[in-house]
């Protein structure tokens, strides 16, 4: 059995998006190293509870590093210091005994902290009902197999299909730009044929809502890919600007002389 | 309480053509006249919720989560079951439908399973058209897996998050909706009640998780498409956040609750390591696609590396006990067998409960690149959170509280006891009987979400005049309100000592150890002893500190567990008075000189459906006999 770790947390404290929020110092005492970075905060929440105090808030779901939901920024690291890890699937075999942690929210003027380590994330949303899917109600597809897709192709395409929307690209960012997120989406659905008739719309309208969210704009410092739990890579971004691009060239707007048969 | 399934006449492969012609039709003119509420945006909620609103219909979508996308069905690894026959290996719509009825351990209703079977093929058409990048063969062509209790390979996958992929696409089909202003979504909004109107359904009470503020919301039709409730167990491979409130306060309202002991251990999940754990990880079924299971023949040898045990010495029970499927047998069958062999003293890991599940042979076979391309995630997954490398040594595992088959019941229409009150995907009895399949989830979930909700709440709408909606000021939704604003307080003003997940843990003890792989009489009457007294502890002696009118997570998790701790009990109940065993339901009184369940179908081949009396009186139970037309009844065998 490994040692257990006594740590120090420096956790941000925020009543919500009004009030202004402030570093808390917390013990973590006796922590096995195989929790979970999440079981060791339940354990201090669970300690604040016993004694009245309000626990800390923070985002959490499926705790297998696939749902997105998990989002704190530790010792200045979106997930913490862990490669390719949500903070859920980071355990604390990765601490020292003795060891300092400070705790954050995402920082970022499109993600509003509601409480404590808790953000208001909802600009991902509308960034996707803005565009980022196929326009394909349902019952209207043809047979599954009546469209080859090479294999290739469709492994490029998940690879960028695994982002979890968590939203570390943003935190990472020292712009705090949602390209990556934007990237990701719009190479999964334009690299397929089923894709293509909204390529071009798709990005444009995507772009104009990131805009619209204040995200920052990508000036290619990287950090996004090194923070990216799923491992989504910058390259997605270079595609999607240069649709962007033919995209903005080829713009016309829609025709409005209506009017149907009959 | 009548049970009426409203199957329609007829041969089984005829029954839901026949039922769509004859299903009233709202004019499409008519149809944004109706406002339909649908609770939870998992793969059945945001399909509704989506295709409902494609036809027309004013629709409402509300989540716990901060987004419709991070729904638990996301976690959903291996994949989805179609009858496409793409493999030319003998499959077809009937044979899905066959396997189907007979790994629920025929529990399940004969024309639901079929028409299960039938719309599988669209879900699968509807995925690709969406955009859902499944697994190619080199000509461009849908690869396919076999899963267990199936002979074929009919599994469609991409890697090993399937149902992340087709949860994205659901909810992008969702979002495109909600963008186009017909889809109005509620995110960070937990349902809290249910609004019944001389015993029709007309709207929820929803809690706004970030204001506090209790709402109500009125309607034409509500859709419950909130999940399962393997939460009970308190450690289970669900999401934290999933509950069992919305179908318990359903029930508590007049829904009928069915076959609530019918629940899932998932035979390949991560061992516990200490009572830090807050939940377990699947690891997938597809896994044994590939991995062979096995413990050594030795007690001796448990406490030594598996690398320093001879072939000689180890046991491959699945493959000893079930040559015919071996590490493919079923869950039920599998799980059962990973208890007998940690019972006997043979389990592995530092707890002893646990298995190998070892991939030795396939990567000598394969070569570890092409196990990579197939699992590369969910062994990157172990590797994390074991800090041990499953190439080199192998997994271990055991089993854990997956899924429950066991919810609402609903007639053919997915309509509860409730008029108006539809229940999709997991939160539905209807499909799984005793037993789910592997790669069934996936589908069930898509298919009532996008082929047969959209048909069927139809003829339930046709019958009801547009505009006759109640008021929002109505004394029903004001009561109801209140009812929710009360319960808060209460739970607010408790001021004892203990954390609400305190209390959960304490009855996932008990449910576990009681009502858990193997139950028998006397552990569920303790069982029935015990849960009423951790009730009554949890109603005196817990403490949420903050506000009810604030963002307080302790509130949200307290009001879950209250509820879990009257669904236990009623599980308990449930798995008491079926004296049998079938599927995941193992009545130690009731098995084989083997060891294998032994159904008694003379007495329970039917759902057992309980009707709520009210508080501290028995719930009664109901009986919906079920007919084996086509599949004859018979004992499993995967031998």
């Amino acid at each position: 059995m490994s040692k257990h770790l006594n740590l120090t947390l420096h956790v941000w404290r925020q009543k919500n998006a009004k009030c202004d929020g402030k570093f808390v110092e917390y013990p973590a005492e006796n922590i096995s190293p195989d929790m979970s970075f999440l079981e060791m905060l339940d354990i201090v929440n669970e300690g604040l509870i016993r004694k009245g105090e309000e626990p800390i808030t923070f985002d959490h779901d499926c705790r297998e590093g696939i749902c997105g939901t998990c989002s704190m920024v530790i010792n200045g690291r979106p997930h913490g210091p862990r490669e390719r890890t949500t903070t859920c699937q980071l355990h604390m075999r990765s601490f020292k005994d003795g060891d300092s942690v400070t705790i954050e929210p995402w920082r970022a003027e499109a993600f509003p902290v509601i409480k404590d380590l808790m953000v208001d994330r909802g600009a991902f949303d509308r960034i996707i009902a803005a565009g980022g899917f196929i326009s394909v109600p349902t019952g209207s597809p043809q047979d599954a197999n009546a469209l080859p897709i090479p294999k290739e192709k469709a492994e490029l395409s998940m690879d960028a299909a695994a982002c979890i929307g968590c939203g570390a690209c943003v935190a990472a960012c020292p712009n705090a730009s949602a390209m990556l997120f934007l990237s990701a989406k719009v190479t999964h659905l334009g690299l397929l044929p089923q894709g293509q008739p909204e390529r071009y719309i798709r990005v444009r309208d995507m772009v104009a809502q990131m805009d619209a969210e204040q995200f920052g704009t990508c000036t290619n410092h990287g950090e996004c890919e090194a923070a990216c739990p799923k491992g989504i890579k910058m390259e997605n971004i270079a595609r999607m600007n240069r649709d962007f691009i033919k995209a903005s060239l080829t713009y016309r707007p829609a025709s409005t002389s209506g009017g149907g048969a009959g | 309480m009548e049970l009426n399934a409203r199957i329609p006449d007829g041969p089984i492969d005829k029954k839901w053509e026949k039922h769509r012609f004859d299903l009233k039709l709202v004019n499409p003119a008519n149809k944004r006249k109706y406002k339909v509420l649908v609770v939870g945006s998992g793969l059945a909620g945001g399909a509704a919720a989506a295709s409902l609103a494609e036809l027309g219909y004013e629709v409402e979508c509300y989540c716990y989560q901060d987004s419709p996308r991070r729904a638990h069905s996301i976690a959903a690894q291996g994949g989805i079951n179609a009858a496409k026959n793409y493999q030319n290996d003998g499959d077809s719509i009937y044979r899905l439908f066959y396997d189907t009825v007979k790994g629920g351990d025929f529990r399940a209703r004969e024309a639901n399973v079929h028409r299960l079977a039938e719309v599988s093929n669209n879900i699968i058409d509807q995925c690709v058209g969406q955009g859902v990048p499944f697994a190619r063969e080199y000509g461009g062509l849908l690869d396919n897996r076999s899963f267990g209790g199936a002979q074929v390979s009919r599994t469609f996958y991409a890697r090993g998050q399937t149902g992340q992929q087709l949860l994205i696409g659901a909810y992008q089909a969702l979002e495109r909706q909600i963008g186009l202003g017909k889809v109005k979504m509620f995110p960070r909004h937990e349902m809290l009640e249910v609004i019944v109107v001389d015993g029709v359904a007309k709207g929820i009470v929803t809690r706004d998780m970030v204001t506090g503020e209790v709402e109500s919301h009125v309607a034409d039709a509500v859709c419950l498409a909130t999940g399962g409730y393997g939460n009970v167990f308190y450690l289970s491979t669900n999401a934290k956040g999933c509950n069992g409130t919305a179908i318990w306060r359903a029930y508590k309202k007049g829904a009928a609750f069915a076959n609530p002991c019918f629940t899932q251990i998932h035979p390949t999940c991560i061992p516990v390591t200490g009572d830090h754990q807050s939940k377990l990880t699947l690891m997938s079924e597809s896994l044994r696609n590939d991995g062979r299971i096995w413990v050594p023949k030795r007690k001796e040898d448990c406490g030594k590396p598996a690398a320093e045990i001879p072939e000689e010495d180890r046991d491959y029970y699945l493959e000893r006990k079930y040559p015919s499927y071996g590490n493919l047998a079923p869950r039920d069958v599998s799980s059962r067998a990973a208890k007998q062999v940690c019972d006997e003293g043979r389990g592995v890991g530092p707890t002893r409960l646990g298995v190998y599940l070892d991939f030795s042979d396939a990567i000598k076979r394969l070569g570890a690149a092409k196990i990579e391309e197939k699992y590369g995630n969910l062994f990157e997954m172990y590797e994390r959170i074991t800090d041990e490398n499953p190439y080199k040594t192998p997994m271990r595992i055991f089993p854990a509280s997956h899924y429950t088959m066991g919810g609402l019941w609903v007639d053919y229409n997915l309509m509860s006891t409730i008029p108006g009150l539809f229940v999709l995907g997991e939160a539905n009895f209807s499909d799984h009987g005793a037993n789910r399949l592997g790669a069934s989830a996936l589908m069930q979930g898509l298919a009532d979400g996008y082929f047969v909700i959209p048909y069927t709440i139809g003829g339930y709408l046709a019958g009801i005049k547009p505009g006759t909606r109640i008021k929002a000021d109505d004394p029903a939704v004001k009561a109801a309100e209140q009812s929710v604003s009360d319960r808060m307080s209460q739970l607010m003003s408790i001021g004892g000592k203990e954390t609400p997940d305190h209390f959960h843990r304490e009855l996932g003890k008990v449910m576990w150890e009681m009502c858990g792989m193997g139950r028998n009489e006397a552990g569920l009457k303790k069982a029935l002893e015990l849960i009423p007294k951790i009730r009554e502890e949890f109603w005196t002696n817990l403490r949420i500190p903050g506000s009810g009118n604030d963002l307080n997570q302790s509130l949200e998790t307290a009001g879950r567990v209250a509820d879990f701790l009257e669904i236990g009990e009623l599980m308990c109940l449930d798995a008491l008075e079926r004296r049998e065993s079938c599927g995941g339901h193992f009545r130690e009184e009731w098995q084989t000189a083997e060891g294998e369940a032994l159904r008694d179908d003379e007495n329970f081949a039917h759902v057992a459906a309980w009707e709520y009396k009210g508080e501290g009186q028995a719930p009664v139970r109901h009986v919906e006999q079920l007919t084996f037309d086509n599949v004859h009844l018979a004992t499993r065998s995967y031998k």
